[in-house]
């Protein structure tokens, strides 16, 4: 892998005493990098199994593993969260979010990509400010005030809360993202006497279609993530599966540790499975630049 | 006169025409309003909440001025040093995430076989969520986890190691579920850099950690700034962990923790969004002093398109 980054050999020259020595010294440092990383990863990977095991264990005091196993654990938590219910408001809370946050967001991403206005950095500043700022931050204003219009609690009050960040991440990721298609191809639709309406619906929806995809995965994952904001707004009908989780874990009564477990293992595999549906759609290192991957040399 | 109320209805539309050109020229046209939803729902949910806080925290439920509850924070040491042990958590590990972020994804710029999936494996830490995180710390670096029966089996430590309920655990909570996202960042403006550059500084003569040190971090150090704010906001609001992982009536007694407690336990919402405004002023204090650090290095845009 480190040819790759190596400059064009000169042809016919090979390697010198020197160049080897370096690309050897090079070698030992990626080495020594990945297997630190290895290392740390090979821990993570024993941390959640240590939780997953429990989740499948009978009892475990002490030995290396528990001293049978079952997977009741999971029964028992779907019935006690009452987790169907909390599955079906996490899903509706997350759909709802990803397509308010588009319809709203990409129209607007158009127009900061496009357009020179007075007043356009200001917006900007407006649009990136709820990203900078912790959500607990202004989550307890918003719970309050959403306390008092009587939305907290509710389905709504959940949605609308979680909307604050997704709208401007819509905003943030869309805006770079149709910077880079050619505006001629619009200016040529138009020469060719469409009308704007035409222009979006036939020529910039397909264009726009990988992006917004993307930005729908990723708010997806972040909402269904979001803690902060919806344990703040969220009542007895309108839990998502993180708080209901974190409920689990500090609510009154004592609850088998296991059946904790089991549910923690439930939300991080339903997690992962929109993660790698994600990754499937848009390739991580190109969130923030896009750029063409380096031609085969 | 006649010839000037002739000419009248003629330039009346010219004249409405010529207003719309002129803001058309600067820049306003009827495209504007698509903007308009986003910015209004800003302004609703975001910035009304932010001054509704604002002047909520200036009206104190107990009464006594309108600076009481500031007056109070800051008096009382329980909730003022709220603040130093958010800071004490929070620098150090978006500052671990961003430091370690760097080497790896340097190591994983331009075309690395297996790239996709050995970057799907370090980003899916971020699907763990803090709950398993917290649980899997307490179970896999508890008294009776693996890790210390590992370690005491190898005989490296005589008494098993305090790894959760204390600092160190939401540290580790904060770093396994924070550098991922750094790693991500990272890496995206790593990927941004035109490699040609460095080549160019190759056939210079320049060594690799020249090359580094000179020509992919001065370019890499906005991203770096942003990718810090960014991981400085996540550790920032640590709440949970801090209190599964953490000593939650100690050391790591968060300030959200104290915000909340305010808010949603004693109902004091005004000590709450207190406490709020006093968090985002640090955290702009913060992302000041980033800003800051981030001119004295580099002017110039970022390697690729932002």
């Amino acid at each position: 892998m480190a040819t790759m980054t190596e400059p064009v050999s000169v042809p016919g020259g090979g390697p010198s005493a020197t160049e080897d020595g370096v690309r050897r010294r090079r070698w030992g440092w990626s080495a020594l990098l990945w297997i630190v990383v290895a290392f740390l990863f090979v821990n993570l990977v024993a941390l959640v199994a240590s939780v997953v095991v429990d989740s499948f264990g009978k009892r475990w005091f002490g030995g290396w593993l528990p001293e049978g196993f079952t997977t009741h654990w999971y029964a028992d938590a779907w019935q006690e969260f009452d987790l169907s219910s909390v599955m079906l408001v996490t899903l509706e809370v997350a759909v709802a979010v990803v397509v308010i946050s588009v319809v709203i967001g990409v129209p607007a991403s158009y127009v900061l990509a496009r357009r020179e206005f007075p007043g356009k950095r200001v917006l900007m500043l407006l649009f990136v400010l709820p990203i900078l700022v912790p959500p607990i931050t202004y989550g307890i204003p918003l719970a309050t005030l959403l306390y008092s219009w009587h939305l907290a609690g509710s389905l709504s009050g959940v949605i609308l809360a979680n909307l604050v960040p997704a709208v401007p991440f819509v905003i943030l990721t869309m805006t770079p993202f149709i910077e880079q298609i050619d505006p001629k191809i619009e200016a040529a639709t138009r020469m060719c006497g469409a009308p704007t309406r035409v222009v979006f619906t036939r020529v910039l929806t397909p264009l726009l279609v990988p992006g917004i995809l993307a930005a729908c995965i990723l708010v997806l994952v972040r909402t269904v993530g979001m803690f902060e904001l919806t344990f703040l707004t969220s009542g007895p009908t309108s839990t998502t599966l993180v708080v209901s989780l974190y409920d689990a874990v500090f609510s009154a009564g004592i609850r088998a540790n296991q059946s904790v477990d089991a549910m923690a293992s439930i939300y991080t595999f339903s997690m992962m499975v929109l993660l790698v549906i994600a990754l499937r759609f848009v390739n991580p290192t190109q969130l923030v630049t896009r750029v063409r991957e380096e031609p085969a040399e | 006169m006649t010839s000037v109320g002739a000419a009248a209805p003629a330039a009346g539309p010219a004249r409405r025409r010529t207003l719309r050109h002129r803001l058309a020229d600067r820049g306003i046209d009827r495209s504007l309003w698509l903007v308009l939803p986003a910015t209004a729902f800003v302004l609703v949910l975001f910035i009304y909440p932010f001054i509704y806080g604002l002047q909520l925290s200036f009206d104190p439920q107990q009464g006594g001025g309108p600076f009481a509850n500031y007056q109070k924070f800051f008096s009382d040491p329980y909730l003022r040093d709220t603040i130093w042990k958010t800071l004490r958590l929070g620098l150090p590990a978006a500052l671990f995430n961003v430091l370690a972020s760097v080497p790896v994804a340097y190591a994983m710029r331009g075309r690395v076989r297996g790239k996709r999936t050995i970057t799907t494996l370090l980003v899916v830490p971020i699907t763990l969520g803090t709950v398993l995180t917290a649980q899997g710390l307490i179970m896999y670096a508890g008294p009776r986890g693996w890790l210390n029966k590992v370690l005491t089996g190898l005989h490296l430590v005589d008494s098993p190691v305090t790894l959760v309920h204390n600092w160190i655990g939401v540290f580790l909570s904060l770093v396994i579920t924070g550098f991922p996202f750094a790693f991500l960042l990272t890496l995206s403006y790593l990927s941004g850099i035109d490699p040609a550059l460095e080549k160019a500084a190759a056939t210079l003569g320049a060594g690799p950690w020249q090359r580094f040190r000179q020509i992919t971090l001065p370019l890499l150090a906005p991203g770096l700034a942003i990718t810090f704010t960014l991981s400085f906001v996540l550790a920032f609001s640590v709440f949970p962990s801090a209190q599964m992982v953490g000593k939650p009536s100690g050391s790591t007694r968060v300030i959200s923790i104290a915000a909340y407690e305010a808010a949603f336990q004693q109902f004091d919402y005004s000590m709450g969004s207190t406490i709020a405004m006093i968090m985002a002023v640090i955290m702009l204090i913060v992302i000041g002093l980033v800003m800051v650090w981030r001119a004295t290095l580099y002017r110039g845009s970022t390697g690729g398109k932002g």
